[in-house]
């Protein structure tokens, strides 16, 4: 069974060209796997914009690696700590990320099982980020953290990928084996 | 006050009553954050009537790290008596994009691009 919400697009066929990671998400503890994400978002960043020119001392060629570096770094930092936090750890089903880079976007494909219980509440916080006025719900998700101090999710990555970022987001959910694997697709324009 | 880590170094100045925030901070969630989220709260309990947020040199931030520096200003927001400026670079491409969203929160806060 498969559930579709938001923006999606297939993955590319396999013999264009892409960049995937892959990680086990139990065989070390979160806590010494979680600077990993860090690293290896910079690592994707610093991949992706060797593909784009840079003319020695054109401030614009500068300009442009500098800026597609860091949202590429954040961006990948963000869906990485998403399926790490949100993998089921139970499950040996690797946690993958697939870069691909097209003519006037970059398209992120992270692939991560899920906890069955939790299944039903991420589908609904989806169902009400396509539903809102994203740049209102930030805010006042922010307002709710700030009076919140037990909280322990922020609940911002996501948005703040919409709404600063301008990304298309969709999410296809996956039943095999009785567990569920969600693809979070991410489109982001360069 | 400091932190100092082999990603991130936060420091307090005193007499120019500045947070200073350098590096790469993109800590595991809440309970991660907890010592940097008492080093703001120690400033703002001694009540400066100005704090500077210095954040030029501060590469990475999180959605948490976000979250941190959010609730922090809504915190300073609720003093009344305390004002915040926060210096950012456009050169980081975070700040440009996400930092608008404090003034939001806080309209009288002062965002200075340096």
């Amino acid at each position: 069974m498969i559930k579709i919400f938001g923006n999606i697009i297939e993955k590319p066929d396999e013999s264009e060209g892409y960049l995937v990671i892959g990680f086990s998400p139990n065989s070390i503890p979160i806590q010494q796997r979680w600077r990993n994400n860090g690293l290896s978002a910079d690592f994707l960043a610093d991949y992706i914009i060797s593909f784009f020119p840079k003319t020695k001392n054109n401030p614009n060629d500068i300009d442009k690696h500098i800026e597609i570096k860091g949202i590429v770094s954040y961006v990948a930092n963000e869906l990485l700590e998403n399926a790490m936090k949100f993998s089921d750890k139970n499950w040996s089903f690797p946690i993958s990320m697939q870069l691909q880079l097209y003519e006037n976007s970059i398209g992120f494909f992270v692939t991560n099982s899920i906890l069955d219980k939790s299944v039903a509440k991420f589908q609904t916080y989806i169902q009400t980020i396509l539903g809102s006025d994203t740049e209102a719900l930030y805010i006042e998700q922010l307002e709710k953290n700030a009076t919140n101090d037990n909280s322990t999710d922020s609940g911002l990555g996501l948005l703040t990928m919409i709404n600063d970022y301008t990304a298309k987001i969709g999410w296809k959910f996956e039943v095999n084996n009785q567990r569920t694997i969600v693809t979070t697709i991410v489109q982001l324009s360069i | 006050m400091e932190i100092k880590n082999e990603d991130y170094y936060i420091s307090y100045n005193n007499e120019t009553t500045t947070i200073n925030c350098e590096g790469s901070l993109r800590l595991g969630g809440i309970t991660d954050y907890v010592p940097v989220v008492e080093l703001f709260n120690r400033v703002l309990d001694m009540e400066p009537p100005l704090i500077t947020f210095d954040i030029r040199q501060l590469q990475f931030l999180n959605s948490s790290g976000i979250n941190v520096l959010s609730k922090f200003v809504i915190k300073v927001r609720q003093k009344k008596n305390v004002q915040m400026v926060v210096q950012g670079s456009k050169q980081i491409p975070w700040q440009g994009k996400s930092l608008k969203n404090l003034k939001r929160l806080m309209p009288s806060l002062q965002l200075e691009w340096m």
